[in-house]
């Protein structure tokens, strides 16, 4: 009886054994699937929510978007020492990463302070405290990325953009260009280059159009292009070299332009063959406007 | 509840009326009442009262700022800056930092230094039970939950915090991001209140509903890995609750109700794999409130040094 006893005692606990380090096992397995799950889930959204829309610029001196997001403790003290209350937090929704600053250029642009205190403010160096000049800031690039509604483009001279810009005469010129509409007027046209802007805003925040701005300030990645670094620009080679790549070319004489540098084939009014002088014997000039002024219909 | 529980000592007043209504609702429904009557209110509600004022007075402080433009902190608790010189950042956010490779500059780690050896000396889950703004939700809803006699729930493993922690970590390395940082209820919650709500409403009635009706204590005490951060650090901190008076206990079960951590007591004042009153547990967030509630006075704080008994 008491061997029976004992028996079963000892059968009891050699099964309590392998189960309770089963069930263990299966509780830490669970334990840390439920919390794998948590964390994968929040990484998942995490990166999903990384993809920067293209209004919200970050603050200057701020890291590529990757680095920042690695950087930044979303603290607000960038924030806090904005003077022009440009920057602000990311709220959960607001469709930037939560607790990240950045600004909207057509509400509020950068004012581009000497000092640049939110990149002081930082403590971590998600702001990059190697920025000490604002004009060197690289926050975004401005395109004019409508030219069916700037009145520049329309001919007009708005020319706000270019006034406005900190930077002007060197982030944004205006380029006159031949009107092909009106055949006879000029186009003074807002040209941003990129070596020169800092992403401020100013142009985007004062663009006269109602509602969406015809120059927007995006991030760099989706305004520029990357340079195409197999292709040689012969102009600049040439000048670096002093001279050609190629060398010296030969160069033939080219009848009726003799007075011409070599390859310009420009004909000036006044220049060419002269009518009725037999050069070329049928021709006539022609009596009507050419080109788009033509009145030509199909 | 145990029959002892419910009938308890001579004196002890017992839930009204409906017996069925007692029996389902437990003396736990109002603890306190014992210490109320013995100490009085106002002593019975001591550490609760400071910790509040604690709680809400560093809202305030960073809060003085936006509201009133009174600038003595500007920033949150993930970093900020205290009258121009002081920094202090989350050791928490800047070990996730770390594992998502990047290294922060000296403002940000002196900060660090700062605060992790605050609570490395007088107590990690300090910061959860006297700092963090989460806490007064996941308390109101087990105050809640205990006045509405709510029973029961799927309590997640306790170590799952730890596990999350863990994980916390690895995603930050294998995203090279703040990855938890997105969803964090703790830091955006304080972010929200000084910097504005956005849909972070959602993510703090979800833990409150959470505490609420699926999981008692569930955030705090089970999943938070901020809190189990902490908890770390917590493990050889000085300040420590004791139960140095354990000879007085008369088992009303109250401290047990009320603590946050439940599981930690037992070893102290049962001297269950100890023989000190001291509280030693990591888990433990040192907020006083078994030290109210409690009508013998069992418990006080102390050191880790002091194991003595009275």
């Amino acid at each position: 009886m008491s061997d029976h006893h004992t028996s079963s005692q000892a059968g009891a606990q050699s099964g309590a054994v392998p189960s309770s380090r089963r069930r263990f096992l299966k509780d830490a397995a669970g334990v840390a699937g439920g919390a794998g799950l948590l964390a994968l889930g929040a990484g998942l959204y995490a990166r999903q929510a990384s993809a920067l829309p293209a209004t919200a610029i970050r603050p200057p001196g701020a890291l590529a978007e990757a680095g920042f997001l690695a950087a930044c403790v979303r603290c607000g003290l960038c924030v806090r020492d904005c003077p022009y209350d440009t920057l602000k937090l990311a709220r959960l929704g607001d469709g930037v990463a939560t607790g990240t600053p950045y600004f909207e250029a057509r509400k509020i642009a950068c004012e581009m302070c000497d000092d640049i205190p939110c990149v002081a403010a930082c403590p971590t160096g998600a702001l990059d405290h190697g920025l000490k000049e604002i004009g060197k800031a690289k926050m975004g690039l401005a395109v004019l990325i409508d030219q069916e509604n700037c009145l520049n483009f329309l001919g007009l001279r708005c020319d706000v953009c270019y006034r406005v810009c900190p930077v002007i005469d060197k982030a944004i010129t205006l380029e006159r260009i031949h009107n092909p509409r009106s055949d006879r007027h000029a186009m003074l046209l807002p040209t941003v280059h990129s070596e020169y802007c800092t992403g401020c805003g100013k142009c985007e925040k004062s663009c006269v159009l109602p509602g969406e701005a015809a120059i927007k300030v995006l991030p760099i990645k989706l305004a520029q292009g990357s340079k195409a670094e197999h292709y040689l620009r012969g102009w600049e080679e040439k000048k670096a070299a002093g001279e050609s790549l190629i060398g010296k070319q030969v160069e033939l004489p080219v009848r009726g332009l003799e007075g011409k540098a070599y390859g310009d084939t420009r004909v000036a009014p006044g220049e060419g063959p002269a009518a009725g002088e037999g050069a070329v014997p049928d021709y006539k000039p022609p009596s009507h406007p050419g080109g788009v002024d033509s009145g030509w219909k199909p | 509840m145990s029959a002892q529980d419910t009938f308890g000592e001579g004196g002890r007043k017992l839930p009204p009326a409906s017996v069925r209504g007692a029996a389902r609702r437990g003396v736990a429904a109002r603890p306190g009442r014992e210490a109320i009557a013995a100490k009085g209110w106002l002593r019975a509600h001591k550490w609760l009262l400071l910790r509040r004022l604690s709680q809400l007075g560093i809202l305030a402080l960073f809060l003085a700022g936006p509201w009133f433009g009174l600038w003595i902190v500007k920033g949150n608790l993930s970093s900020s800056l205290t009258l121009g010189v002081l920094p202090l950042t989350d050791p928490f956010l800047l070990a996730q930092q770390l594992a998502a490779g990047h290294w922060p500059y000296r403002e940000a780690l002196l900060g660090g230094g700062i605060v992790l050896a605050f609570y490395l000396l007088f107590g990690g889950r300090l910061f959860c039970s006297w700092v963090c703004p989460v806490n007064m939700v996941t308390d109101a809803a087990a105050w809640l939950r205990r006045r509405l006699g709510l029973k029961g729930g799927k309590v997640p493993a306790g170590s799952t915090r730890y596990w999350l922690l863990g994980f916390v970590l690895v995603a930050a390395a294998a995203t090279g991001s703040l990855a938890w940082e997105w969803v964090n209820p703790v830091s955006m919650l304080h972010r929200a209140l000084i910097f504005g709500f956005g849909l972070a409403w959602g993510i703090v009635g979800g833990i409150f509903l959470y505490d609420l009706l699926v999981a008692p204590r569930g955030w705090c005490g089970h999943l938070c890995p901020q809190g189990a951060f902490y908890g770390l650090l917590g493990r050889a901190t000085l300040l420590r609750v004791s139960a140095g008076r354990r000879s007085a206990c008369n088992d009303c079960m109250d401290c047990f109700a009320v603590c946050p951590e439940p599981q930690v007591i037992r070893p102290a004042l049962k001297g269950v794999g100890q023989d000190h009153p001291l509280i030693l547990d990591g888990d433990c967030t040192a907020c006083g409130r078994c030290i109210d509630v409690c009508g013998k006075d069992v418990f006080r704080i102390t050191t880790r040094f002091n194991r003595s008994e009275s």
